[in-house]
């Protein structure tokens, strides 16, 4: 007997792709990369997005997630990218998709896909990491002792066992600042390696490079402000920009005044 | 009180937890109304994970039937898991709810659901961390009435200690006639305090208050007689019934969890009830008579559901879900609806017939054939007689050729082990089958590499059943069966690698059986075990039986009886039950007649199809078989605008300006509607 095959005609093709850039905000910190999927294919079906499909017998919308982000941080700036069955206004996509989302996974932005692979526009994460109960200059201290350094590997759990990873060759640059409540502000622009180094990385490599050793009282809330390519002075061009011209910069520049406000 | 939210005490440790996800709330589709918008404030709890509770359909439709009430106020708790409890104890932070991370000690009533009766532990760590007096008599005005409901609460003497109250049956009506009490209650400026407020509930006949009854035991530790001691009660509470389902079409809109659950898919129960008479099934005695909802109120329910959800598949859900009166009807025109559309119907049915192949074949016109599961659960004719499980060895032969010429690969096949008579043979008969199975599977198919995957649950006696006066199987004698059919199976080289095997030991199914059968004098087992660190009793990495076993002979030994004697005893026909003054409609002596016939394998028919055969409970509450067929189709579904087309090209920058300016407004909208208070 044949294998069966699905009955009726393949799923419609892909007619237009779309990138979106939404924000993980709150409580949905504490998501997954798994959750936000999850999440994010339901709210696809809520908000009837004409999202196109794999073929077979257990068609999986097609939904390209760019990196992820660590559960237990925030994001401003997270990437995933959609391959659509008809080509629908992108704002009106991302106003009914982002309606559809929990409160705290936002979208902020939807541009036609347009250029070279979403993947090759990011290489580098501007993270800011509230530190509570630390004194600021302490840890900026350890970061000056950090950015010192040749090298710092740290070791880290993975899922096959553990890694040591190089804290101090991903970090391109960081400053650390005290907030109005008491509390560290650390930040740092870190490249993306394999292994990722994530700000618990970086938390980990400034309590070891620390004299004394720093220790965290209070688990510190790491948020990634931006994604991107990385400029000449350190800062990330915008991955959603206009791949022609002078990068887009207005968008970054508005969410850094609106976090730091 | 308060109704003040922990969440900021909360929020440091979730990092220092496992999935702390499960924690934070936030589910699409669920409430948060301001504390003191209402006059009656519910905290409902399964006491289990998040991720095993939050699906729980009970829980959800008592959630959004309280919500609909405008001054009701209903928020969810789930058990903690054992890391997180050790932080909420060192941080002195209160068992929360997930809707707004209210302290749920603050709240009038605490209305906990057991499916089963291994959540008893959870209650204790929810009621202490809480700041609730675990005994009920130990509790004051200002602590929550701890109202206990689902299945396990039909006998809920194990736990009377800690419980104010139970509910028995539907609780869609029950919790709306409860909160109506409460709020009257309160605007009269509660006379009496909480003893006369559960006394105006059990005279209303809403509740059992355990507290209004005494048991007295004998020299040989049954039970001599259990009586109200108060006159103004009445002496058998009753069962909730509801009728016409189609007017509660509960939950209209699912939860959508944040979480990964067990059950990643949204609900809608076709009918509530069965009256096949499987002997073992207490879901089957207590949720009689059947009640089914129409298909066009199904086929609404499916529909709203998936719309507000974002769910893409659909579990049409009852006791025996092939036995709607239009089952091929409703299979055929869902299928036919959603045809396309990539949403997947599930039907959680194991009837052994033809009939049951062609529903899934219809349910996966599209989707790949992998399992079908059928429930023999006895593996002799004989023992199947027993327990009422009308299917002969042809039937098993005919259906599973049937499913595997028609594509399936895998078939499952459910038994129990340790029913009553049962011997080696019977158990053995299993592998008997598992190889009739394989062989005609390969005929029917015409290749070799089929499965079949034989899955054994062990048979634990439950109340308000025929097999209620039942001895259990040792968990000895259930070990020693389990691995004679395994080495049968395994030495048989024709079906050895094509058969899988999955069981558990027999001592879990003890524990359980303890506790469904139990007295109040096994409420003391249970508080110890929980004081020496007992949770999450249905987790086999959490449970111990030797803490059980241990804390049985200590508590119940100095008064004359023992796990044994509560678990492996057959009780003789006079011997007062824990819960027979609880009245599930059920008519004692056609449950005694019932069991007579069981042990003479004589069976009984089903009274939807066949005369009614006076179990009792129709009569006895008011109620009646509701079933159709109603021969209405579906209607069709409102055809909804989709997104509108992109606009010629050169607008992108425009239209991502405008998401700029866009984003704050949503942004702000969704935030309000998180930070609702
Ligand atoms: S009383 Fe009769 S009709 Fe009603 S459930 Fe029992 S047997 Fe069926």
């Amino acid at each position: 007997m044949p294998p069966r095959r699905p009955d009726g005609p393949p799923p419609p093709p892909p007619v237009a792709r779309v990138r979106l850039r939404f924000a993980k905000r709150g409580r949905l910190r504490f998501l997954s990369q798994l959750d936000l999927a999850r999440s994010f294919e339901r709210g696809l079906r809520r908000a009837r997005v004409p999202i196109a499909f794999s073929a077979g017998f257990s068609p999986h919308p097609k939904v390209s997630w760019v990196g992820g982000v660590p559960t237990g941080a925030a994001s401003e700036a997270e990437y995933v990218e959609l391959a659509l069955a008809e080509d629908v206004d992108p704002e009106a996509l991302r106003v009914a998709l982002d309606a559809a989302l929990p409160p705290g996974f936002d979208l902020l932005a939807c541009v036609p896909a347009e250029g070279g692979p979403l993947a090759g526009r990011i290489e580098a994460s501007r993270w800011s990491v509230r530190v509570p109960g630390v004194p600021a200059e302490d840890v900026s201290r350890a970061l000056d002792a950090l950015l010192a350094r040749e090298s710092l590997e740290v070791e880290r759990r993975t899922k096959s066992g553990r890694a040591l990873v190089d804290v101090r060759r991903a970090v391109i640059c960081g400053v650390c600042r005290a907030s109005a409540h008491d509390c560290a502000i650390l930040d740092v622009v870190v490249r993306h390696t394999t292994p990722a180094v994530r700000p618990d990385d970086v938390l980990t490599a400034l309590g070891v490079v620390a004299v004394p050793p720093l220790t965290f009282p209070v688990p510190p809330e790491p948020t990634r402000l931006e994604q991107g390519l990385i400029r000449v002075d350190g800062t990330l061009a915008d991955p959603l920009a206009a791949p022609s011209g002078a990068p887009n910069r207005s968008e970054t520049d508005r969410l850094a005044g609106r976090l730091t406000a | 009180m308060s109704g003040q939210s922990v969440f900021p005490r909360l929020e440091p440790l979730l990092p220092r937890v496992r999935k702390p996800v499960q924690y934070v709330g936030g589910e699409g589709n669920s409430t948060v109304k301001p504390w003191e918008s209402a006059a009656v404030r519910w905290c409902l709890m399964y006491p289990d994970a998040y991720e095993v509770g939050l699906p729980n359909q009970g829980l959800q439709i008592l959630y959004e039937v309280l919500n609909e009430q405008p001054d009701v106020l209903a928020e969810r708790a789930y058990a903690v898991l054992p890391d997180l409890e050790a932080l909420l104890r060192e941080h002195g932070v209160p068992q929360f709810t997930v809707d707004a991370h209210r302290p749920v000690g603050d709240f009038d009533v605490l209305g906990v659901s057991f499916a089963t009766e291994l959540g008893y532990t959870n209650l204790l760590t929810a009621l202490d961390l809480a700041g609730i007096p675990l005994r009920a008599a130990d509790r004051a005005d200002e602590h929550p009435l701890v109202i206990a409901g689902g299945h396990a609460a039909f006998n809920p003497e194990p736990v009377t200690d800690f419980i104010d109250a139970a509910v028995l049956g539907d609780g869609e009506q029950a919790v709306l006639d409860i909160t109506d009490v409460i709020r009257a209650f309160r605007a009269a400026g509660s006379p009496g305090g909480r003893a006369e407020l559960l006394a105006r509930l059990a005279r209303r006949r809403l509740v059992y208050v355990p507290a209004f009854f005494d048991v007295t035991y004998g020299e040989d530790g049954a039970i001599v007689a259990v009586t109200a001691n108060r006159d103004d009660v009445p002496a058998r509470p009753v069962k909730h019934t509801l009728s016409d389902l189609d007017s509660w079409p509960y939950p209209k809109t699912p939860l959508v969890p944040l979480a990964e659950t067990v059950h990643e898919r949204m609900s809608v129960e076709i009918f509530r009830g069965c009256t096949r008479g499987c002997r073992f099934c207490q879901a089957g005695m207590i949720t009689r008579p059947v009640r089914e909802r129409s298909i066009d109120t199904i086929g609404a329910m499916v529909d709203a559901g998936l719309s507000a959800s974002g769910f893409s598949e659909v579990g049409l859900l009852s006791l025996s879900s092939a036995d709607h009166s239009e089952i091929g009807e409703i299979a055929t025109q869902l299928a036919d609806r959603y045809e396309g559309t990539n949403t997947s119907l599930s039907l959680p049915s194991t009837r052994v017939d033809a009939f049951n192949v062609t529903l899934a074949n219809e349910f996966s016109r599209n989707g790949r054939r992998s399992g079908l599961t059928f429930a023999p659960e006895g593996g002799s004719e004989r023992l199947r007689k027993v327990i009422n499980k009308m299917v002969s060895e042809e039937d098993l032969i005919r259906t599973v050729s049937t499913a595997y010429a028609q594509g399936w690969r895998q078939v499952k096949l459910y038994f129990m082990c340790g029913l009553p008579t049962e011997t080696d043979e019977d158990v053995l008969g299993i592998a008997k089958l598992a190889r009739e199975v394989i062989r005609a599977g390969r005929k029917a198919s015409g290749h070799r590499d089929i499965r079949c995957t034989v899955s054994i649950g062990g048979f634990v006696p439950k109340s308000h059943t025929p097999f209620q006066w039942a001895g259990q199987a040792s968990w000895e004698v259930t070990d020693h069966r389990l691995k004679l059919l395994r080495d049968t199976v395994r030495a048989d080289r024709e079906i050895a690698r094509a058969v899988g095997f999955r069981y558990h030991d027999g001592r879990p199914g003890i524990i359980e059986g303890l506790l469904a059968r139990g007295d109040r004098r096994v409420g003391r087992v249970i508080e110890r075990v929980w004081r020496e660190g007992g949770r999450f009793d249905g987790w086999s990495e959490h449970f111990s039986f030797e803490r059980w076993e241990r804390a049985a002979a200590a508590e119940l030994e100095p008064l004359g009886v023992s796990l044994d004697w509560f678990t492996t005893r057959e009780r003789p026909e006079r011997e007062v039950l824990p819960w027979d003054h609880l009245d599930a409609g059920l008519d004692r002596d056609w449950l005694w007649s019932d069991w007579q016939d069981a042990l003479r394998a004589s069976e009984l028919d089903d009274c939807r199809w066949t005369p009614c055969y006076d179990c009792g409970v129709c009569p006895t509450m008011g109620s009646q078989i509701e079933i159709g067929p109603t021969r209405r189709t579906l209607l069709p579904l409102t055809p909804v605008p989709s997104l509108p087309a992109r606009a010629a090209t050169g607008a992108t920058t425009s239209a991502s300006a405008t998401a700029a300016t866009a984003t704050a407004a949503t942004g702000q909208e969704k935030a309000r509607a998180a930070a609702a208070p």
